[in-house]
Order: C-alpha cells, then sequence, then structure tokens
C-alpha cells in the first residue's frame, strides 16, 4: 500500500524524525491559511499524487509570498500530472502539501528495503541525493553504500555510524544523521513497511538534518498490525476496478485492453495475459479468482470485467486444483443469470471461451453442456481457447 | 528415489484442527503421506482423520518421532509455527499459508540461521513426491511416476506444467512448489542442488516469473553445476506491467528489475530453453528430451 508524502511525513514525525513543518491543503483557500500558519520566508507548494518524479513534472513551486501560494496552488489542483511514474494518462492533483522551505547546504538520498536476496533489511545511502537513485547505480555503482541489517538484533550503532561516514556527512552532523537513520530503521520495522525512501535527506546551512522528500510504502501483509495506516489509503489514488475487486477479494489488476480472462492463481492468470497478447490480443486485466470460488464471487468477478464495457470478449482458464471444474461451471451459469437480471438482457453481452482441466473437470464440462449458457463456449484445449477468443473480439471489433 | 520426501517420511499438520487443514490431512492421507500427528494449541486428545492432535510441535515430535511438519495456520501465526517446527528440530517445514508478513519472514530467515531444518514457503502449494507422499495441496492425480523434477514459483502452473508432462507421457519424480513471497525458504538453486544428487531425475522443468533475480541466479549456477540435466524453463508475466504486485507478493518489477524479458534472455544464454507460452511447457521438453535423447527413458507413462 502506498500513502501520499504528507502522510508519509506524519508516519515519520511519530517515530521523531526530523522533516520540515508542513500541512495539507485540499483548496486553495486551505493552502494560502497553511502558508500563513508557517509563515515562513520560503514556502513551498507540492503536488501529492502517488508516483515520484514530482519536481520535474512541475509539480513542486517554491512560493514567496501569499499570493504566489495562492497562485501556484490554483495552478496545481486539478492538474494533471504526468511523470516518468504515472505513464501517459498522468495523474490528477487533488491535494498539495504545503511546507516550510528548508536551507539545504547538501542532498544525500537513504532508503530502507526489505531485500529477498539476503533475507535482511538493507540501508542504502548515497552522497548522491535529489537524483533517481537506479541512475546513480548505473553510473556510479560505487557511489552506492549498502548496510544489511540483522533483524534480531536491529540497526546497529556502528553500522549507522558507518554509512554516515562513507555517505561523508561532515563531521559536525554525523550524529545526527546515524539518529535519524535509527529513527528511520524504527519507522520501517514499526510499520512494517517494504519501502522507506528518503530523497532527498538534506543537512541545512543551520547543520540540521531534514528528510526533505519521503516515501513510505507498507506490505500489505502486515496491514492487519496497522489500522492507522490503513486509514491513509486514498482510494482516488487507485483503479476504481481494482478497488471494487479487493473488496470483493479478488485479485486483479486493469491492463487497459479488450480480452478479459479470469484464471486461478496467480501465476497461471500471469501466463494467461501472456498468451492472450501471444495470439495477438489486447489483454484488458489480470484476474486470479482464488483458490476457493463460490458461484457468486465468480459472478462479481464477470460484472468487474465487463464493467464500463471494456471487455470484448472473455476468455476463463482454469486448472482446477483446491478449485472444482464444477464450481467454475456453476459460476460462469449464475453470472449469466445475475447479470441477465441486473441488465435486463438475456446474459453475458460479450463471447465467453472456457478452458476448463483439473479437478471435476468431466462435470464441470458436463454442466455447461447440458445447460448451455448464450455466448459460452467450450475450448478443448488453453492455446486453442485463447486463439479463439482473440479472434472472436477481432471479428466483433470488424463488425461494430 | 525423489528429493526431500518420500512414504516413510513421518509429518506432523500444525494447524490440523482448521477447516482447510482437515481438508488437505484427508487428501493427504489418501496418496500415502504417512501422517502421525496434528498440532493445534489447546485440542491436545482430539483426533482429525484418526490423527492424534498435541499442544505442541515439542509434544508431536516426542510422541511420535515425526521429522517433518506442513504448517497450515493464519497468516499472523505462520511464522511462529514454523519456528516451533525448527526449534523441535525437525528436517523440514513446509508452510502452506499465504500473506505471511516479509517482515516475520525475515526474522523466521534470521532464527533459522545455522539450524538444519529446510523450510519450503510460505506461499506455496507444498511438495509431492509422485506415488509416494505429498505435504501440501498439490492434486496428485496429476502425477505419475518417471524422471522429470519440477520446481515452481506458482501452484497453479505446478499443476499445469505437471499436467502437461503427464499428457506428453513424461512421468515425474518430484514436484516442489517454492511459493510466490520474496523472502521464502528454499529458492531456485537450493531445490536445484537436491534434483542435481538424484539420479532417478534425468531432466527438470523451473517455471518462473516476474520478480528479483532468481531465476537469472539459477540460470548462472545451472551453467556452472549442472551440465548434463536439461532443463526447460518457462516464465509468467512476460506482460505485467512495472511497479503492479500481479497477485503473488513477490510478483512485481521494482526499480527496473525481475521483467521476464531479462529472466528468459538470463536462461535462453545458457542454453535452457523457454517454453514460447504456457501450454507449450510440455511439448518444449518433448524436444528438449528427443534432441538429448533422454525422451525413451523418460517416456514412462
Amino acid at each position: 500500500m502506498n500513502i501520499h508524502e504528507y502522510q508519509s511525513k506524519q508516519v515519520l514525525r511519530s517515530f521523531g524524525v526530523n522533516v520540515p513543518n508542513g500541512k495539507p491543503a485540499f483548496t486553495v483557500e486551505e493552502a494560502v491559511e497553511a502558508a500563513k500558519e508557517l509563515n515562513a520566508k520560503v514556502t513551498v507548494v507540492k503536488a501529492q499524487i502517488h508516483a515520484g518524479g514530482r519536481g520535474k513534472a512541475g509539480g513542486v513551486k517554491i512560493a514567496k509570498t501569499l499570493d504566489e501560494v495562492k497562485e501556484y496552488a490554483t495552478e496545481l489542483l486539478g492538474k494533471v500530472l504526468v511523470t516518468h511514474q504515472t505513464g501517459p494518462e498522468g495523474k490528477k492533483v487533488n491535494r498539495l502539501l504545503i511546507e516550510e522551505g528548508s536551507n539545504i547546504a547538501k542532498e544525500y538520498y537513504l532508503s530502507f528495503v526489505n531485500d529477498r536476496n539476503t533475507a535482511k533489511i538493507v540501508m542504502i545511502g548515497s552522497e548522491e541525493g535529489g537524483m533517481e537513485i537506479e541512475k546513480v547505480a548505473a553510473e556510479h555503482p560505487e557511489k552506492i553504500i549498502k548496510e544489511y541489517i540483522d533483524i534480531s538484533v536491529g540497526l546497529l550503532p556502528f553500522q549507522a555510524t558507518r554509512m554516515a561516514y562513507k555517505m561523508n556527512f561532515k563531521p559536525e552532523v554525523v550524529r545526527k544523521a546515524a539518529a535519524t537513520m535509527q529513527k528511520l530503521y524504527n519507522a520501517f520495522i514499526g510499520k512494517d513497511c517494504s519501502q522507506v525512501e528518503i530523497n532527498p535527506l538534506v543537512v541545512t546551512a543551520e547543520d540540521d538534518v531534514i528528510c526533505l522528500d519521503a516515501k513510505l510504502n507498507f506490505d500489505d501483509s502486515g496491514l492487519f498490525r496497522h489500522p492507522d495506516i490503513v486509514e491513509l489509503r486514498d482510494k482516488t489514488e487507485e483503479d476504481p476496478k481494482e478497488l471494487w475487486a479487493a473488496e470483493e477479494g479478488l485479485n486483479y489488476v486493469n491492463l487497459g485492453g479488450d480480452v478479459a480472462c479470469m484464471v486461478n492463481g496467480a501465476g497461471l492468470a500471469m501466463a494467461t495475459v501472456d498468451i492472450l497478447k501471444y495470439y495477438g490480443g489486447d489483454p484488458a486485466n489480470f484476474l486470479d479468482v482464488g483458490g476457493s470460488s463460490t458461484p457468486e464471487k465468480i459472478a462479481t468477478a464477470f460484472e468487474i470485467m465487463l464493467d464500463g464495457g471494456q471487455s470484448k470478449g472473455i476468455f476463463v482458464n482454469i486448472f482446477g486444483g483446491i478449485n472444482r471444474c464444477d464450481v467454475i461451471a456453476e459460476g460462469i451459469q449464475k453470472a449469466a443469470q445475475i447479470i441477465a437480471e441486473k441488465t435486463g438482457t438475456d446474459g453475458i453481452p460479450v463471447p465467453v471461451v472456457v478452458r476448463l482441466e483439473g479437478t471435476n473437470v468431466e462435470l464441470g464440462r458436463k454442466i455447461l453442456t447440458d445447460k448451455p449458457v448464450k455466448n459460452v463456449i467450450m475450448a478443448p484445449t488453453m492455446e486453442g481457447g485463447a486463439e479463439q477468443i482473440v479472434n472472436l473480439v477481432k471479428e466483433a471489433e470488424k463488425n461494430a | 528415489m525423489s528429493i526431500i520426501l518420500d512414504k516413510d517420511t513421518k509429518v506432523i499438520v500444525q494447524g490440523i484442527t482448521g477447516k482447510t487443514a482437515m481438508f488437505h490431512t484427508k487428501q493427504m492421507l489418501e496418496y500415502g503421506t504417512k501422517i502421525v500427528a496434528g498440532v493445534t494449541p489447546g485440542k491436545a486428545g482430539q483426533v482429525v482423520e484418526g490423527v492424534p492432535v498435541f499442544n505442541t510441535v515439542q509434544d508431536a515430535v516426542e510422541a511420535t518421532g515425526a521429522t517433518a511438519s506442513v504448517v497450515f495456520v493464519p497468516p499472523r501465526f505462520a511464522a511462529d509455527s514454523i519456528m516451533e517446527g525448527v526449534e523441535a528440530g525437525l528436517d523440514l517445514v513446509v508452510c502452506i499459508t499465504e500473506h505471511v508478513p516479509v517482515q516475520d519472514m525475515i526474522k523466521v530467515r534470521a532464527y533459522m540461521e545455522g539450524k538444519k531444518t529446510r523450510l519450503i514457503g510460505p506461499n506455496c502449494p507444498g511438495i509431492l513426491t509422485v506415488g509416494e507422499a505429498k505435504l501440501g495441496i498439490i492434486p496428485g492425480y496429476i502425477y505419475k511416476k518417471g524422471h522429470v523434477g519440477v520446481i515452481s514459483r506458482s501452484g497453479t502452473l505446478t499443476y499445469e506444467a505437471s499436467f502437461q508432462l503427464s499428457q506428453a507421457g513424461l512421468g515425474q519424480t518430484t514436484a516442489v512448489g517454492i511459493g510466490g513471497d520474496p523472502v521464502k525458504g528454499t529458492d531456485f538453486i537450493d531445490a536445484l542442488k537436491l534434483f542435481k544428487d538424484d539420479d532417478d531425475t534425468l531432466a527438470l522443468i523451473m517455471i518462473g516469473e516476474i520478480g528479483g533475480t532468481a531465476e537469472e541466479d539459477a540460470a548462472k549456477w545451472i551453467a556452472e553445476n549442472m551440465p548434463n540435466k536439461p532443463v526447460v524453463g518457462f516464465i509468467a508475466g512476460v506482460q505485467a506491467p512495472p511497479g503492479k504486485r500481479m497477485g503473488h507478493a513477490g510478483a512485481i518489477i521494482a526499480g527496473g528489475k525481475g521483467t521476464a524479458a531479462d529472466k528468459i534472455k538470463a536462461l535462453n544464454a545458457v542454453g535452457i530453453p523457454v517454453a514460447e507460452n504456457v501450454a507449450q511447457i510440455g511439448e518444449t521438453m518433448v524436444k528438449l528430451l528427443k534432441e538429448k535423447g533422454l525422451y525413451e527413458k523418460c517416456h514412462t507413462c
């Protein structure tokens, strides 16, 4: 789960981390009010979206007067920002962070992540702050410093100090920098983060160490321990279909195309998206209905795929392990019924090609053959099914 | 021969009184697995599918001499259950549970250092040795006895690949689902090492997916250490957009790393053929075995 920068800073503040004074604003009036309260020489107006690269995209403005704050807030609120992380469609700005400007002397990079290769937490630092870390890693790998942390003892003071020295903090601020690392580590552990990224971490002209930007990501599996973090979720940042699916316990990712698929198991679901593309289709989604499906859940999955007219065809690819093919077959029947009732039509409006294999496959096929469902076609093989649905969608497009 | 697990392995089911665990205990017993005990704190004295239940893993081990366990407890208790099995000196712990917090798994890995237990999972379908025993949820009827080993990060793709092998007449030795989490017990190389030493396994299928670099590492390891056992690869997630988690916690392209294209390239670079799509895993293996002159030997069913 991702949260906004201003929320990340609130979380870090609660761990004693030094962050600039600031307040979120949802309207121009709130922005001006916040700036008045801050009463700073320089005020920074920062667009709050779930994507990096905001500065380059014009989402961060420096204001010297309240009038400028007003001007920038007016410009940014409602604007669609396109950064290298948003994709070409960009993201609409609905919130701002109004923040006190800092007197930056030098910028650094610092982050914590769970490292899958070593099964340890790794702290990554660099004196090349403010840049994309991937770029630094590619061009100056020697400037990337890593400390691997043993979770049973935590970040040891000598490790933090060593990192501070290797990052070339000047002697006067080494202690402050090490203390900041310690507090960031506490936040990382304390909130089950998957990433804490401070870019830049700055030393000011007054020798303060401040987290000028902050990006916190959380391990979804750890959220049950952190109801306070769950509350920070900004649903407007998420794809509505993905939200809907998540609420129904379905694993769904919108891929934007028009050939949908419904699959059991994440691996097979990924592979099904790939095989649709392999046969020339434009995949609409990744959808894993999971190990224990009910007809109701399958019906909902169909509704999500069809919503807004996105899908022009659906490929159901099931290998029954724990999932039984007969349950899937019944689910398809039920889905057709529900959709017919809701739309006042005679069933699913687009072709559905079904490939069933595995547990109770004969029973599943029999259910769909004995009582055929409009637009539902049985495929004898996975390859055949994938090719067929792609062709059916192409035909439908030609005729449309 | 087989790896890790056989018909004589004495097994504990941790969390045996849960609904899913009960269902799969029955399935595992029917497949021939020697389940000797179950563990659920507070439920000692109960009997599930003829299996006695104990309060602790230690009690179960002392009473039955079990050496392996399969964990079916809810995510928030999973790490503790794994460590309980490790502490009791088990040789093998298989964790089926999905959604275990990553930092819990980092703790587990730290705790396991220097101890003898092998962990498989979490978030995996388990392990099945054909015709002998299975720990976890892999449907047994798909499998036929033979000489191909299966290693996979995905449950359903394990079944899919194994089914295609059986359809093609290529039986299997052992199937290991290593799981879809970023931090886990057994990774590709660990499993490959075991298959390398198993004389019965003549060829291997390795099913990977986006996220991390375990497939790249495995490709390098195979080239250096196992040049004589043919391997077929498959990688799911070619179309996955960067930064999006594709169902599995570990299936995410982050910072430009972990793409399917990189993995396929790394496998191909060391001569490992990668099935072009998921429906061609079986036939890719048939083709490779024919090239290597192993088809007749592997055509067991």
